[in-house]
């Protein structure tokens, strides 16, 4: 299995975690209660976010807590920056042809008035 | 550019579908028929630098299409699919097929809505909805200006290293 930042939020529930700690860090049982699954379930995901670099956890003398690191989610929107980018070109050729398309309009609407009944 | 025309890509983890989402100066009627007129589609469809033929191109219920690119280096990319629905000026439904694949069979479901919007605007909304997610990511992911073998190569590596 990869552990990598999509794989790690490919699941609502460790999303959610992320969601919990993003401001404030929280140690397991301060995560777990929010949630219906089980502590070791949640364990388990927090040891999969740590692994892809999305928590870092923290002590503080006995307890030990939750950060959240969520630079990596960068990483996603560079993922789909080249496909936006292709796309976007292509609206910007789309928008060429509207231009086109609506000069057009505005010409053919300049013709009418021009004729007017008389030329009928 | 107005930042109001910016284009929006939705692709949220996990899910099988993909959202683009742009609006336009102009009215709907005119944004729909330049996906409908083949004079007018290949005029912006195709990357820049690309050349676009349509073999076939049926924009109506039931028709069929398919059309080639080919990039500046000679490469050419294939594409074809089914329309399901062609309901001016609203809405366009069909399958899409990239033929560049190493295996057949990886169809996408997309559906094109057209929304008026207020001063002559109008907005567009491209929901794509793929077999799996891997097949989306591998979507996101693919270099299709690439030239061919290269595209399959990576394309290949790609769809492995999402399973």
């Amino acid at each position: 299995m990869r552990r990598d930042v999509f794989q790690a939020i490919a699941d609502p529930t460790r999303r959610e975690i992320l969601n919990l700690i993003a401001f404030n860090s929280l140690n397991l049982n301060g995560i777990a209660e929010n949630f219906k699954v089980s502590r070791p379930a949640i364990s388990q995901h927090i040891k999969i976010l740590t692994e892809c670099g999305l928590i870092v956890i923290k002590k503080q003398g006995r307890e030990r807590y939750c950060e959240a690191r969520l630079g990596k989610l960068n990483e996603i929107a560079d993922w789909m920056e080249p496909f936006r980018k292709r796309w976007a070109a292509r609206f910007e050729s789309l928008d060429d042809v509207l231009d086109d398309l609506k000069d057009k309009k505005k010409q053919e609407g300049r013709k009418k008035k021009n004729q007017g009944p008389r030329s009928r | 550019m107005a930042s109001k025309n910016e284009t929006k890509i939705i692709a949220e983890p996990g899910k099988q579908e993909l959202f683009i989402i742009r609006e336009f100066d102009a009215p709907r009627e005119l944004v729909f028929r330049a996906h409908v007129d083949p004079k007018l589609y290949t005029r912006w469809l195709g990357p820049r630098g690309h050349s676009m033929e349509l073999e076939k191109f049926e924009p109506k219920d039931g028709g069929s299409f398919r059309y080639v690119h080919k990039d500046p280096s000679g490469n050419k990319f294939s594409f074809h699919g089914v329309y399901h629905e062609v309901m001016a000026p609203e809405r366009l439904i069909g399958t899409f097929e990239f033929e560049g694949l190493p295996d057949k069979g990886h169809v996408e479901l997309d559906t094109a809505r057209f929304e008026s919007l207020p001063g002559g605007r109008s907005k567009l909304t491209i929901q794509a909805v793929y077999q799996s997610v891997q097949d989306r990511d591998g979507m996101i992911s693919s270099g299709m200006e690439k030239g061919v073998k290269d595209g399959m190569a990576r394309l290949d590596e790609l769809l492995e290293s999402l399973k």
